[in-house]
Protein backbone atom coordinates (compact mmCIF):
# COMPACT_ATOMS: atom_id res chain seq x y z
CA UNK A 1 0.00 0.00 0.00
CA UNK A 2 1.17 3.63 -0.66
CA UNK A 3 1.09 6.01 2.38
CA UNK A 4 -1.42 8.85 2.26
CA UNK A 5 0.98 11.21 0.59
CA UNK A 6 1.69 9.34 -2.44
CA UNK A 7 -1.86 8.03 -2.94
CA UNK A 8 -3.12 11.71 -2.93
CA UNK A 9 -0.46 12.56 -5.42
CA UNK A 10 -1.24 9.69 -8.02
CA UNK A 11 -5.10 10.80 -7.53
CA UNK A 12 -4.08 14.46 -8.64
CA UNK A 13 -1.89 13.24 -11.04
CA UNK A 14 -4.58 10.65 -12.46
CA UNK A 15 -7.37 13.67 -12.26
CA UNK A 16 -5.39 15.75 -14.26
CA UNK A 17 -4.76 13.20 -16.88
CA UNK A 18 -8.57 12.38 -16.88
CA UNK A 19 -9.34 16.63 -17.70
CA UNK A 20 -6.75 16.52 -20.39
CA UNK A 21 -8.13 13.38 -22.04
CA UNK A 22 -11.98 15.26 -21.54
CA UNK A 23 -10.23 18.56 -23.53
CA UNK A 24 -9.21 16.17 -26.18
CA UNK A 25 -11.93 14.52 -26.26
CA UNK A 26 -13.77 17.80 -26.92
CA UNK A 27 -11.28 19.34 -29.50
CA UNK A 28 -10.62 16.38 -31.36
CA UNK A 29 -14.26 15.54 -33.15
CA UNK A 30 -14.32 19.65 -33.76
CA UNK A 31 -10.93 19.58 -35.37
CA UNK A 32 -11.80 16.62 -37.60
CA UNK A 33 -14.81 18.88 -38.63
CA UNK A 34 -12.46 21.51 -39.24
CA UNK A 35 -10.24 19.72 -41.60
CA UNK A 36 -12.64 18.17 -43.72
CA UNK A 37 -14.40 21.52 -43.98
CA UNK A 38 -11.07 22.91 -45.16
CA UNK A 39 -10.03 20.11 -47.08
CA UNK A 40 -13.23 19.10 -49.39
CA UNK A 41 -14.25 23.29 -49.14
CA UNK A 42 -10.64 23.91 -50.92
CA UNK A 43 -10.80 21.38 -53.67
CA UNK A 44 -14.34 22.08 -54.84
CA UNK A 45 -13.95 26.15 -54.51
CA UNK A 46 -13.82 27.94 -57.78
CA UNK A 47 -14.74 31.10 -59.39
CA UNK A 48 -17.42 29.69 -60.42
CA UNK A 49 -18.77 29.04 -56.51
CA UNK A 50 -18.90 33.02 -56.26
CA UNK A 51 -19.91 33.98 -59.90
CA UNK A 52 -22.71 31.66 -61.36
CA UNK A 53 -26.21 30.22 -59.48
CA UNK A 54 -26.81 26.31 -59.09
CA UNK A 55 -26.62 24.46 -62.09
CA UNK A 56 -29.50 22.11 -62.97
CA UNK A 57 -30.21 18.72 -61.24
CA UNK A 58 -27.13 16.42 -61.94
CA UNK A 59 -25.18 19.02 -64.35
CA UNK A 60 -21.80 19.43 -63.00
CA UNK A 61 -20.58 23.07 -61.79
CA UNK A 62 -22.37 25.80 -60.87
CA UNK A 63 -21.92 27.89 -57.85
CA UNK A 64 -23.91 29.55 -54.59
CA UNK A 65 -23.58 33.15 -55.85
CA UNK A 66 -27.28 33.65 -55.77
CA UNK A 67 -27.25 32.67 -52.13
CA UNK A 68 -24.63 34.59 -50.72
CA UNK A 69 -26.13 37.81 -52.22
CA UNK A 70 -29.71 36.51 -50.79
CA UNK A 71 -27.78 35.83 -47.08
CA UNK A 72 -25.90 39.49 -47.47
CA UNK A 73 -29.24 41.33 -48.44
CA UNK A 74 -31.31 39.78 -45.53
CA UNK A 75 -28.45 39.88 -42.86
CA UNK A 76 -28.07 43.75 -44.15
CA UNK A 77 -32.25 43.67 -43.69
CA UNK A 78 -32.64 42.16 -40.59
CA UNK A 79 -29.26 44.45 -39.13
CA UNK A 80 -31.41 47.58 -40.02
CA UNK A 81 -34.06 46.62 -38.12
CA UNK A 82 -32.44 44.96 -35.15
CA UNK A 83 -29.58 47.27 -34.47
CA UNK A 84 -31.60 50.55 -33.77
CA UNK A 85 -34.29 48.08 -31.72
CA UNK A 86 -31.35 46.19 -29.80
CA UNK A 87 -28.54 49.25 -28.73
CA UNK A 88 -31.82 51.82 -28.18
CA UNK A 89 -33.33 49.16 -25.65
CA UNK A 90 -29.65 48.62 -24.37
CA UNK A 91 -29.76 52.89 -23.50
CA UNK A 92 -32.74 52.17 -21.62
CA UNK A 93 -31.24 49.38 -19.65
CA UNK A 94 -27.99 51.23 -19.31
CA UNK A 95 -28.65 55.07 -18.34
CA UNK A 96 -32.29 54.65 -17.15
CA UNK A 97 -32.58 50.69 -15.85
CA UNK A 98 -31.64 49.67 -12.94
CA UNK A 99 -35.48 49.15 -12.23
CA UNK A 100 -37.25 45.75 -11.61
CA UNK A 101 -38.49 45.96 -15.06
CA UNK A 102 -34.92 46.26 -16.21
CA UNK A 103 -34.52 42.91 -14.87
CA UNK A 104 -37.74 41.21 -16.39
CA UNK A 105 -36.18 42.96 -19.82
CA UNK A 106 -32.64 41.18 -19.24
CA UNK A 107 -34.41 37.77 -18.37
CA UNK A 108 -36.80 38.07 -21.48
CA UNK A 109 -33.45 38.89 -23.33
CA UNK A 110 -31.80 35.85 -22.37
CA UNK A 111 -34.95 33.89 -22.49
CA UNK A 112 -35.44 35.02 -25.84
CA UNK A 113 -31.96 33.88 -27.57
CA UNK A 114 -32.18 30.37 -26.02
CA UNK A 115 -35.53 29.82 -27.71
CA UNK A 116 -34.48 27.37 -30.65
CA UNK A 117 -34.44 29.93 -34.13
CA UNK A 118 -36.82 27.28 -35.73
CA UNK A 119 -39.40 28.97 -33.81
CA UNK A 120 -38.69 32.28 -34.51
CA UNK A 121 -39.29 31.19 -38.48
CA UNK A 122 -42.68 29.64 -37.22
CA UNK A 123 -43.55 33.11 -36.06
CA UNK A 124 -42.34 35.70 -38.55
CA UNK A 125 -44.60 32.90 -40.97
CA UNK A 126 -47.37 33.39 -39.30
CA UNK A 127 -46.85 37.79 -39.20
CA UNK A 128 -45.30 38.33 -42.23
CA UNK A 129 -46.16 34.76 -45.02
CA UNK A 130 -49.22 33.86 -44.46
CA UNK A 131 -50.79 37.59 -44.39
CA UNK A 132 -48.61 38.66 -47.06
CA UNK A 133 -49.33 35.57 -49.41
CA UNK A 134 -45.90 34.32 -50.15
CA UNK A 135 -42.26 33.57 -48.81
CA UNK A 136 -40.32 36.36 -48.90
CA UNK A 137 -36.62 37.94 -48.42
CA UNK A 138 -38.16 40.57 -46.21
CA UNK A 139 -39.97 37.58 -43.71
CA UNK A 140 -36.87 35.83 -43.53
CA UNK A 141 -34.85 39.38 -42.87
CA UNK A 142 -37.34 39.72 -39.86
CA UNK A 143 -36.77 36.29 -38.53
CA UNK A 144 -33.21 36.97 -38.94
CA UNK A 145 -33.89 40.78 -36.78
CA UNK A 146 -35.88 38.47 -33.41
CA UNK A 147 -32.66 36.36 -33.24
CA UNK A 148 -30.58 39.47 -33.56
CA UNK A 149 -31.61 41.57 -31.11
CA UNK A 150 -31.57 40.03 -27.92
CA UNK A 151 -27.61 39.47 -28.29
CA UNK A 152 -26.97 43.52 -29.53
CA UNK A 153 -29.30 44.10 -26.46
CA UNK A 154 -27.20 42.21 -23.80
CA UNK A 155 -23.39 42.92 -25.14
CA UNK A 156 -24.54 46.67 -25.74
CA UNK A 157 -25.53 46.89 -22.24
CA UNK A 158 -22.74 45.56 -21.03
CA UNK A 159 -20.51 47.75 -22.97
CA UNK A 160 -22.34 51.07 -21.77
CA UNK A 161 -21.93 50.01 -18.10
CA UNK A 162 -18.71 49.68 -17.99
CA UNK A 163 -18.25 53.32 -19.40
CA UNK A 164 -17.17 55.70 -16.56
CA UNK A 165 -19.90 57.60 -15.03
CA UNK A 166 -17.07 60.54 -14.83
CA UNK A 167 -17.45 60.53 -18.63
CA UNK A 168 -21.20 61.38 -18.91
CA UNK A 169 -21.10 63.95 -15.90
CA UNK A 170 -18.06 65.49 -17.84
CA UNK A 171 -20.57 66.06 -20.86
CA UNK A 172 -23.34 66.55 -18.84
CA UNK A 173 -21.31 69.60 -16.74
CA UNK A 174 -20.54 70.97 -20.20
CA UNK A 175 -24.53 72.00 -20.77
CA UNK A 176 -24.73 69.27 -23.39
CA UNK A 177 -28.59 67.57 -23.39
CA UNK A 178 -28.75 63.86 -21.81
CA UNK A 179 -29.36 62.13 -25.32
CA UNK A 180 -26.60 63.67 -26.80
CA UNK A 181 -24.64 62.51 -24.00
CA UNK A 182 -26.03 59.15 -24.51
CA UNK A 183 -25.43 58.93 -28.23
CA UNK A 184 -22.26 61.10 -28.78
CA UNK A 185 -20.50 60.74 -25.65
CA UNK A 186 -21.57 57.41 -24.18
CA UNK A 187 -22.19 55.30 -26.84
CA UNK A 188 -19.27 56.57 -28.98
CA UNK A 189 -16.82 55.66 -26.08
CA UNK A 190 -18.04 52.24 -25.99
CA UNK A 191 -18.24 51.77 -29.19
CA UNK A 192 -15.90 49.16 -30.34
CA UNK A 193 -17.39 46.62 -27.36
CA UNK A 194 -20.70 47.47 -29.73
CA UNK A 195 -18.87 46.69 -32.63
CA UNK A 196 -17.77 43.51 -31.04
CA UNK A 197 -21.56 42.58 -30.26
CA UNK A 198 -22.74 43.60 -33.14
CA UNK A 199 -19.84 41.15 -35.58
CA UNK A 200 -20.57 38.73 -33.16
CA UNK A 201 -24.89 38.74 -33.45
CA UNK A 202 -24.01 39.20 -37.70
CA UNK A 203 -22.04 36.16 -37.14
CA UNK A 204 -24.67 34.04 -35.78
CA UNK A 205 -27.65 35.07 -38.00
CA UNK A 206 -25.29 34.56 -41.13
CA UNK A 207 -25.33 31.19 -40.26
CA UNK A 208 -28.78 30.53 -39.70
CA UNK A 209 -30.69 28.30 -41.38
CA UNK A 210 -33.94 26.82 -39.69
CA UNK A 211 -35.53 30.25 -39.37
CA UNK A 212 -35.44 30.76 -43.43
CA UNK A 213 -37.10 27.68 -43.96
CA UNK A 214 -40.46 28.65 -44.04
CA UNK A 215 -39.80 32.39 -44.29
CA UNK A 216 -37.43 33.06 -47.11
CA UNK A 217 -38.04 29.69 -48.34
CA UNK A 218 -34.83 30.05 -50.93
CA UNK A 219 -34.61 30.03 -54.95
CA UNK A 220 -33.13 28.46 -57.67
CA UNK A 221 -32.44 31.68 -59.15
CA UNK A 222 -30.88 35.17 -58.79
CA UNK A 223 -33.08 36.74 -56.37
CA UNK A 224 -33.15 40.34 -55.66
CA UNK A 225 -36.71 41.48 -54.76
CA UNK A 226 -37.51 41.12 -50.91
CA UNK A 227 -40.90 40.53 -51.63
CA UNK A 228 -40.34 37.53 -53.40
CA UNK A 229 -38.43 33.68 -51.98
CA UNK A 230 -35.08 34.20 -51.28
CA UNK A 231 -31.91 32.60 -51.55
CA UNK A 232 -29.73 31.97 -48.91
CA UNK A 233 -26.07 30.30 -48.14
CA UNK A 234 -27.17 28.09 -45.12
CA UNK A 235 -30.25 27.12 -46.99
CA UNK A 236 -28.36 25.83 -49.92
CA UNK A 237 -26.02 24.02 -47.94
CA UNK A 238 -28.58 21.97 -46.23
CA UNK A 239 -30.64 21.10 -49.28
CA UNK A 240 -27.21 20.27 -51.45
CA UNK A 241 -26.04 18.11 -48.27
CA UNK A 242 -29.36 16.14 -48.51
CA UNK A 243 -29.66 15.54 -52.34
CA UNK A 244 -28.17 12.45 -53.72
CA UNK A 245 -25.60 14.14 -55.97
CA UNK A 246 -21.54 14.05 -55.56
CA UNK A 247 -21.65 17.35 -57.50
CA UNK A 248 -23.87 19.33 -55.09
CA UNK A 249 -22.29 18.18 -52.08
CA UNK A 250 -19.08 19.45 -53.38
CA UNK A 251 -20.82 23.00 -53.35
CA UNK A 252 -22.57 22.32 -50.29
CA UNK A 253 -18.76 21.82 -48.94
CA UNK A 254 -17.80 24.26 -50.41
CA UNK A 255 -20.55 26.61 -49.24
CA UNK A 256 -19.37 25.57 -45.85
CA UNK A 257 -16.24 26.58 -46.20
CA UNK A 258 -16.89 30.17 -47.03
CA UNK A 259 -19.30 30.46 -44.37
CA UNK A 260 -17.03 29.30 -41.80
CA UNK A 261 -14.38 31.59 -42.73
CA UNK A 262 -16.85 34.46 -42.69
CA UNK A 263 -17.91 33.32 -39.54
CA UNK A 264 -14.11 32.61 -38.22
CA UNK A 265 -13.19 36.48 -40.29
CA UNK A 266 -16.36 38.01 -37.71
CA UNK A 267 -15.16 36.29 -34.52
CA UNK A 268 -11.55 37.20 -34.85
CA UNK A 269 -12.53 40.89 -36.09
CA UNK A 270 -14.55 40.84 -33.20
CA UNK A 271 -12.01 39.56 -30.86
CA UNK A 272 -9.65 42.36 -32.11
CA UNK A 273 -12.10 45.30 -31.55
CA UNK A 274 -12.59 44.02 -27.72
CA UNK A 275 -9.07 43.38 -27.00
CA UNK A 276 -8.48 47.28 -28.29
CA UNK A 277 -10.61 47.86 -26.00
CA UNK A 278 -9.01 46.23 -23.05
CA UNK A 279 -5.87 47.87 -23.76
CA UNK A 280 -7.31 51.26 -23.18
CA UNK B 1 -29.08 54.46 -12.51
CA UNK B 2 -28.47 57.09 -9.94
CA UNK B 3 -26.87 59.12 -12.65
CA UNK B 4 -29.66 59.56 -15.14
CA UNK B 5 -32.34 60.30 -12.54
CA UNK B 6 -30.36 63.56 -10.80
CA UNK B 7 -29.58 64.90 -14.59
CA UNK B 8 -33.24 64.57 -15.37
CA UNK B 9 -34.88 67.00 -12.82
CA UNK B 10 -32.73 69.51 -13.87
CA UNK B 11 -34.45 70.89 -16.90
CA UNK B 12 -32.56 74.33 -17.99
CA UNK B 13 -35.05 74.80 -20.99
CA UNK B 14 -38.04 73.15 -22.56
CA UNK B 15 -35.90 72.48 -25.66
CA UNK B 16 -33.40 70.25 -23.85
CA UNK B 17 -36.33 68.59 -21.76
CA UNK B 18 -38.07 67.79 -24.95
CA UNK B 19 -35.29 66.53 -26.62
CA UNK B 20 -34.64 64.22 -23.52
CA UNK B 21 -37.94 63.36 -22.82
CA UNK B 22 -38.66 62.40 -26.34
CA UNK B 23 -34.91 60.24 -26.09
CA UNK B 24 -36.28 58.63 -22.69
CA UNK B 25 -39.80 56.93 -24.31
CA UNK B 26 -38.07 56.26 -27.90
CA UNK B 27 -35.29 54.12 -25.42
CA UNK B 28 -38.09 52.82 -23.36
CA UNK B 29 -40.36 52.06 -26.00
CA UNK B 30 -37.45 49.59 -28.05
CA UNK B 31 -36.32 48.13 -24.53
CA UNK B 32 -39.88 47.21 -23.90
CA UNK B 33 -40.32 46.05 -27.18
CA UNK B 34 -38.22 42.62 -26.13
CA UNK B 35 -41.26 41.98 -24.02
CA UNK B 36 -43.55 42.58 -26.61
CA UNK B 37 -41.69 40.10 -28.62
CA UNK B 38 -41.66 37.81 -26.22
CA UNK B 39 -45.18 38.07 -25.64
CA UNK B 40 -45.86 38.10 -29.19
CA UNK B 41 -44.37 35.27 -30.26
CA UNK B 42 -45.90 33.14 -26.87
CA UNK B 43 -49.56 34.93 -28.31
CA UNK B 44 -49.20 33.71 -32.12
CA UNK B 45 -47.88 29.88 -31.24
CA UNK B 46 -50.86 29.55 -28.92
CA UNK B 47 -53.41 30.91 -31.28
CA UNK B 48 -52.09 28.68 -34.10
CA UNK B 49 -51.98 25.93 -32.42
CA UNK B 50 -55.75 26.14 -30.99
CA UNK B 51 -57.11 23.83 -33.85
CA UNK B 52 -54.79 20.99 -32.95
CA UNK B 53 -55.61 21.58 -29.30
CA UNK B 54 -59.59 21.71 -30.03
CA UNK B 55 -59.70 18.72 -32.07
CA UNK B 56 -57.20 16.38 -30.32
CA UNK B 57 -56.25 17.56 -26.60
CA UNK B 58 -54.23 15.21 -24.86
CA UNK B 59 -54.34 12.88 -27.29
CA UNK B 60 -52.12 14.91 -28.76
CA UNK B 61 -49.20 13.99 -26.75
CA UNK B 62 -49.75 10.30 -25.84
CA UNK B 63 -51.22 8.82 -29.75
CA UNK B 64 -48.55 7.69 -31.98
CA UNK B 65 -50.30 7.98 -35.16
CA UNK B 66 -49.15 10.92 -37.30
CA UNK B 67 -51.38 10.90 -40.55
CA UNK B 68 -51.40 13.99 -43.09
CA UNK B 69 -54.15 12.64 -44.79
CA UNK B 70 -56.35 10.74 -42.50
CA UNK B 71 -55.42 14.02 -40.44
CA UNK B 72 -55.10 12.18 -37.15
CA UNK B 73 -52.03 13.82 -35.22
CA UNK B 74 -50.42 12.05 -32.25
CA UNK B 75 -47.13 14.18 -31.42
CA UNK B 76 -45.72 10.67 -28.95
CA UNK B 77 -42.54 9.84 -31.95
CA UNK B 78 -41.18 13.40 -31.69
CA UNK B 79 -41.44 13.71 -27.95
CA UNK B 80 -39.68 10.33 -27.87
CA UNK B 81 -36.80 11.23 -30.08
CA UNK B 82 -36.53 14.92 -28.98
CA UNK B 83 -36.32 13.39 -25.10
CA UNK B 84 -34.07 10.52 -25.61
CA UNK B 85 -31.59 12.17 -28.00
CA UNK B 86 -31.15 15.36 -26.04
CA UNK B 87 -30.98 13.57 -22.75
CA UNK B 88 -28.77 10.85 -23.74
CA UNK B 89 -26.15 13.35 -25.32
CA UNK B 90 -26.18 15.62 -22.11
CA UNK B 91 -25.41 12.34 -20.21
CA UNK B 92 -22.15 12.42 -22.56
CA UNK B 93 -21.35 15.94 -22.75
CA UNK B 94 -21.90 16.72 -19.02
CA UNK B 95 -18.82 15.04 -17.58
CA UNK B 96 -16.56 15.85 -20.97
CA UNK B 97 -17.63 19.50 -20.62
CA UNK B 98 -16.56 19.59 -16.62
CA UNK B 99 -13.54 17.91 -17.17
CA UNK B 100 -12.92 20.08 -20.16
CA UNK B 101 -13.46 23.29 -18.24
CA UNK B 102 -11.38 22.10 -15.14
CA UNK B 103 -8.53 22.01 -17.76
CA UNK B 104 -9.06 24.79 -19.10
CA UNK B 105 -9.23 26.90 -15.78
CA UNK B 106 -7.28 25.01 -13.26
CA UNK B 107 -4.88 22.98 -15.20
CA UNK B 108 -3.55 24.07 -18.20
CA UNK B 109 -0.32 26.46 -17.64
CA UNK B 110 -1.99 29.84 -18.01
CA UNK B 111 -0.88 30.14 -22.16
CA UNK B 112 -2.44 27.13 -23.08
CA UNK B 113 -6.06 27.78 -21.19
CA UNK B 114 -5.73 31.00 -23.01
CA UNK B 115 -5.45 29.64 -26.44
CA UNK B 116 -7.87 26.60 -25.81
CA UNK B 117 -10.90 28.80 -24.51
CA UNK B 118 -11.19 31.07 -27.16
CA UNK B 119 -10.78 28.39 -29.38
CA UNK B 120 -14.11 26.75 -27.66
CA UNK B 121 -15.88 29.61 -28.15
CA UNK B 122 -15.44 30.05 -31.59
CA UNK B 123 -16.27 26.34 -32.33
CA UNK B 124 -19.24 26.84 -30.05
CA UNK B 125 -20.33 29.75 -32.71
CA UNK B 126 -20.08 27.10 -35.83
CA UNK B 127 -24.10 27.12 -37.67
CA UNK B 128 -25.64 24.06 -37.25
CA UNK B 129 -26.21 23.20 -40.40
CA UNK B 130 -22.39 22.94 -41.00
CA UNK B 131 -22.59 20.23 -38.15
CA UNK B 132 -25.29 18.55 -40.10
CA UNK B 133 -23.45 18.45 -43.35
CA UNK B 134 -20.20 16.82 -41.54
CA UNK B 135 -22.58 14.34 -39.79
CA UNK B 136 -24.67 13.27 -42.69
CA UNK B 137 -21.76 12.96 -45.63
CA UNK B 138 -18.99 12.01 -43.07
CA UNK B 139 -20.10 10.61 -39.84
CA UNK B 140 -23.07 8.93 -40.79
CA UNK B 141 -21.27 6.71 -43.25
CA UNK B 142 -18.58 6.32 -40.66
CA UNK B 143 -21.15 4.57 -38.33
CA UNK B 144 -22.83 2.60 -40.63
CA UNK B 145 -19.78 0.86 -41.98
CA UNK B 146 -18.00 0.63 -38.99
CA UNK B 147 -19.17 1.57 -35.10
CA UNK B 148 -22.74 -0.02 -35.75
CA UNK B 149 -21.61 -3.14 -37.68
CA UNK B 150 -19.23 -3.87 -34.52
CA UNK B 151 -22.22 -3.08 -31.76
CA UNK B 152 -24.35 -5.09 -33.69
CA UNK B 153 -22.28 -8.31 -33.76
CA UNK B 154 -20.58 -7.70 -29.85
CA UNK B 155 -23.73 -5.98 -28.05
CA UNK B 156 -26.60 -7.25 -30.74
CA UNK B 157 -28.20 -9.26 -27.75
CA UNK B 158 -29.05 -5.70 -25.71
CA UNK B 159 -32.48 -3.95 -27.12
CA UNK B 160 -30.37 -1.05 -27.37
CA UNK B 161 -27.56 -1.94 -30.25
CA UNK B 162 -30.43 -4.19 -32.22
CA UNK B 163 -30.96 -4.19 -35.98
CA UNK B 164 -29.69 -3.33 -38.92
CA UNK B 165 -26.96 -0.46 -39.35
CA UNK B 166 -28.57 2.43 -41.43
CA UNK B 167 -26.15 5.17 -40.69
CA UNK B 168 -28.88 7.74 -39.92
CA UNK B 169 -30.37 7.12 -36.92
CA UNK B 170 -30.92 8.21 -33.33
CA UNK B 171 -27.25 7.55 -32.12
CA UNK B 172 -25.96 9.53 -34.82
CA UNK B 173 -28.36 12.27 -33.43
CA UNK B 174 -26.95 11.59 -30.05
CA UNK B 175 -23.39 12.11 -31.31
CA UNK B 176 -23.70 14.92 -33.52
CA UNK B 177 -25.72 17.22 -30.67
CA UNK B 178 -23.21 16.04 -28.22
CA UNK B 179 -20.53 17.07 -30.57
CA UNK B 180 -22.38 20.49 -30.77
CA UNK B 181 -23.39 21.20 -26.97
CA UNK B 182 -20.08 20.16 -25.63
CA UNK B 183 -18.40 23.59 -26.16
CA UNK B 184 -21.46 25.44 -25.46
CA UNK B 185 -21.12 23.79 -21.99
CA UNK B 186 -17.72 24.03 -21.51
CA UNK B 187 -17.84 27.74 -21.72
CA UNK B 188 -20.26 28.67 -19.27
CA UNK B 189 -18.57 26.30 -17.08
CA UNK B 190 -15.39 28.34 -17.78
CA UNK B 191 -17.31 31.35 -16.81
CA UNK B 192 -18.95 29.97 -13.76
CA UNK B 193 -15.56 28.73 -12.36
CA UNK B 194 -13.70 31.41 -13.14
CA UNK B 195 -16.21 33.45 -10.65
CA UNK B 196 -15.39 31.00 -7.68
CA UNK B 197 -13.91 33.23 -5.88
CA UNK B 198 -10.01 33.18 -4.95
CA UNK B 199 -9.77 32.75 -1.59
CA UNK B 200 -12.08 29.49 -1.66
CA UNK B 201 -9.30 27.47 -3.75
CA UNK B 202 -6.32 29.68 -1.42
CA UNK B 203 -8.04 28.61 1.38
CA UNK B 204 -8.29 24.93 0.18
CA UNK B 205 -4.11 24.99 -1.16
CA UNK B 206 -2.97 26.59 2.83
CA UNK B 207 -4.64 23.24 4.17
CA UNK B 208 -2.18 20.88 1.80
CA UNK B 209 -4.66 19.90 -0.91
CA UNK B 210 -3.57 18.95 -3.96
CA UNK B 211 -4.97 20.77 -6.97
CA UNK B 212 -7.43 17.51 -7.23
CA UNK B 213 -8.39 18.41 -3.94
CA UNK B 214 -8.93 21.72 -3.87
CA UNK B 215 -10.91 21.43 -7.15
CA UNK B 216 -13.21 18.90 -5.28
CA UNK B 217 -13.65 20.25 -2.04
CA UNK B 218 -13.28 24.37 -3.19
CA UNK B 219 -14.07 25.06 -6.85
CA UNK B 220 -16.89 22.42 -7.96
CA UNK B 221 -19.23 23.07 -4.76
CA UNK B 222 -18.94 26.52 -5.15
CA UNK B 223 -19.82 26.35 -8.55
CA UNK B 224 -22.33 23.26 -8.49
CA UNK B 225 -25.42 25.30 -9.23
CA UNK B 226 -23.49 27.66 -12.29
CA UNK B 227 -22.59 23.78 -13.34
CA UNK B 228 -26.09 22.74 -13.62
CA UNK B 229 -27.05 25.83 -14.83
CA UNK B 230 -24.54 25.30 -17.54
CA UNK B 231 -25.69 21.74 -18.65
CA UNK B 232 -29.54 22.71 -18.42
CA UNK B 233 -28.50 25.81 -21.38
CA UNK B 234 -26.81 22.74 -23.35
CA UNK B 235 -29.93 20.53 -22.26
CA UNK B 236 -32.36 23.98 -24.21
CA UNK B 237 -30.09 23.90 -26.87
CA UNK B 238 -29.85 19.90 -27.73
CA UNK B 239 -33.74 20.04 -27.29
CA UNK B 240 -34.19 23.07 -29.88
CA UNK B 241 -31.75 21.93 -32.34
CA UNK B 242 -32.96 21.76 -36.01
CA UNK B 243 -30.52 21.48 -38.72
CA UNK B 244 -27.70 18.86 -37.71
CA UNK B 245 -30.33 16.63 -36.11
CA UNK B 246 -32.99 16.82 -39.18
CA UNK B 247 -29.84 15.53 -41.36
CA UNK B 248 -28.29 12.64 -39.58
CA UNK B 249 -31.92 11.37 -37.54
CA UNK B 250 -33.44 9.63 -40.48
CA UNK B 251 -37.03 11.14 -39.93
CA UNK B 252 -38.89 8.31 -39.04
CA UNK B 253 -41.98 8.37 -36.86
CA UNK B 254 -40.67 5.24 -34.71
CA UNK B 255 -40.53 4.92 -30.46
CA UNK B 256 -38.01 1.97 -30.96
CA UNK B 257 -35.66 1.43 -27.83
CA UNK B 258 -32.92 0.68 -30.30
CA UNK B 259 -30.36 3.48 -30.76
CA UNK B 260 -29.36 2.76 -34.30
CA UNK B 261 -32.89 2.95 -35.91
CA UNK B 262 -34.00 5.77 -37.15
CA UNK B 263 -35.85 8.67 -35.14
CA UNK B 264 -37.79 11.34 -35.60
CA UNK B 265 -37.72 14.96 -33.17
CA UNK B 266 -39.77 17.39 -32.87
CA UNK B 267 -38.02 20.39 -34.64
CA UNK B 268 -36.67 17.92 -37.06
CA UNK B 269 -40.64 17.52 -37.94
CA UNK B 270 -41.05 20.99 -38.03
CA UNK B 271 -38.51 21.54 -40.24
CA UNK B 272 -39.59 19.07 -42.84
CA UNK B 273 -42.86 19.28 -42.68
CA UNK B 274 -44.22 22.84 -41.73
CA UNK B 275 -43.62 24.60 -45.83
CA UNK B 276 -45.94 21.09 -47.28
CA UNK B 277 -48.71 21.26 -44.36
CA UNK B 278 -51.90 22.18 -46.57
CA UNK B 279 -54.62 21.53 -44.14
CA UNK B 280 -55.58 24.15 -41.62
CA UNK B 281 -54.88 20.76 -39.08
CA UNK B 282 -51.56 19.61 -40.22
CA UNK B 283 -50.24 23.06 -39.84
CA UNK B 284 -51.77 23.76 -36.39
CA UNK B 285 -50.78 20.28 -35.62
CA UNK B 286 -47.03 21.53 -36.37
CA UNK B 287 -47.65 24.73 -34.48
CA UNK B 288 -48.85 22.91 -31.82
CA UNK B 289 -45.18 20.84 -31.10
CA UNK B 290 -43.52 24.36 -31.93
CA UNK B 291 -45.90 25.62 -28.96
CA UNK B 292 -44.42 22.68 -26.59
CA UNK B 293 -41.17 23.47 -28.08
CA UNK B 294 -41.41 26.39 -27.04
CA UNK B 295 -42.57 26.59 -23.63
CA UNK B 296 -40.29 23.01 -22.56
CA UNK B 297 -36.80 25.13 -24.25
CA UNK B 298 -38.84 28.77 -21.70
CA UNK B 299 -38.62 26.69 -18.58
CA UNK B 300 -35.35 25.04 -19.40
CA UNK B 301 -33.84 27.98 -19.94
CA UNK B 302 -35.29 30.64 -17.31
CA UNK B 303 -34.19 27.34 -14.60
CA UNK B 304 -30.83 27.40 -16.78
CA UNK B 305 -30.37 31.20 -16.32
CA UNK B 306 -31.50 31.66 -12.12
CA UNK B 307 -28.86 29.17 -11.70
CA UNK B 308 -26.28 30.82 -13.45
CA UNK B 309 -26.76 34.07 -11.95
CA UNK B 310 -26.86 32.89 -8.64
CA UNK B 311 -23.18 31.90 -8.63
CA UNK B 312 -22.61 35.01 -10.91
CA UNK B 313 -24.85 37.05 -8.48
CA UNK B 314 -22.96 36.00 -5.30
CA UNK B 315 -19.46 36.16 -6.76
CA UNK B 316 -20.08 39.69 -7.27
CA UNK B 317 -21.11 40.07 -3.76
CA UNK B 318 -25.12 40.50 -4.27
CA UNK B 319 -24.58 43.42 -6.82
CA UNK B 320 -25.68 41.68 -10.18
Amino acid sequence: MMNGMAFRKAKNHLMSFVMLACTLAVLIPLALIFVHIVKMGLSSLSIDFFTHIPAPTGEPGGGMANGMLGSLIMIGGASLIGLPIGILGAIYLSEFGGSKMSTTIRFAADVLSGTPSIITGMVAYTLLVVPMKGFSGLAGAVALAMIMIPIVLRTTEEQLKMVPGSLREASLALGVPFWRTSLKVTLRSAMSGVLTGILLAVARIAGETAPLLFTALGNQFWSKNVMQPMAALPLQIFSFAIAPYEDWHKLAWAGALVLVSVMFGLSLTARYFSRSRQAH
Amino acid sequence: MARATTKRREPDTAKRLNGDAVFRYLTTFFAFSILAILALMLYEMAGESMPAIKAFGWKFVSSKDWDAVQETFGALPYLYGSVVSSVLALLLATPLSIGAALFITEIAPGRLGSIVAPLVELLAAIPSVIYGLWGVLVMAPWLQTTVQPFLIEHFGFIPLFEGAPYGVSMLAAIFILMIMVVPIITSITREVLLAVPQSQKEAAIALGATRWETIKVAILPYGKSGILGAAILGLGRAIGETMAVTMVIGNAPNISLSLLSPAYTMPSVIANEFAEATTKLHSSALMEIGLILMVVTLIVNALARLLIWSVSREAKGGAA
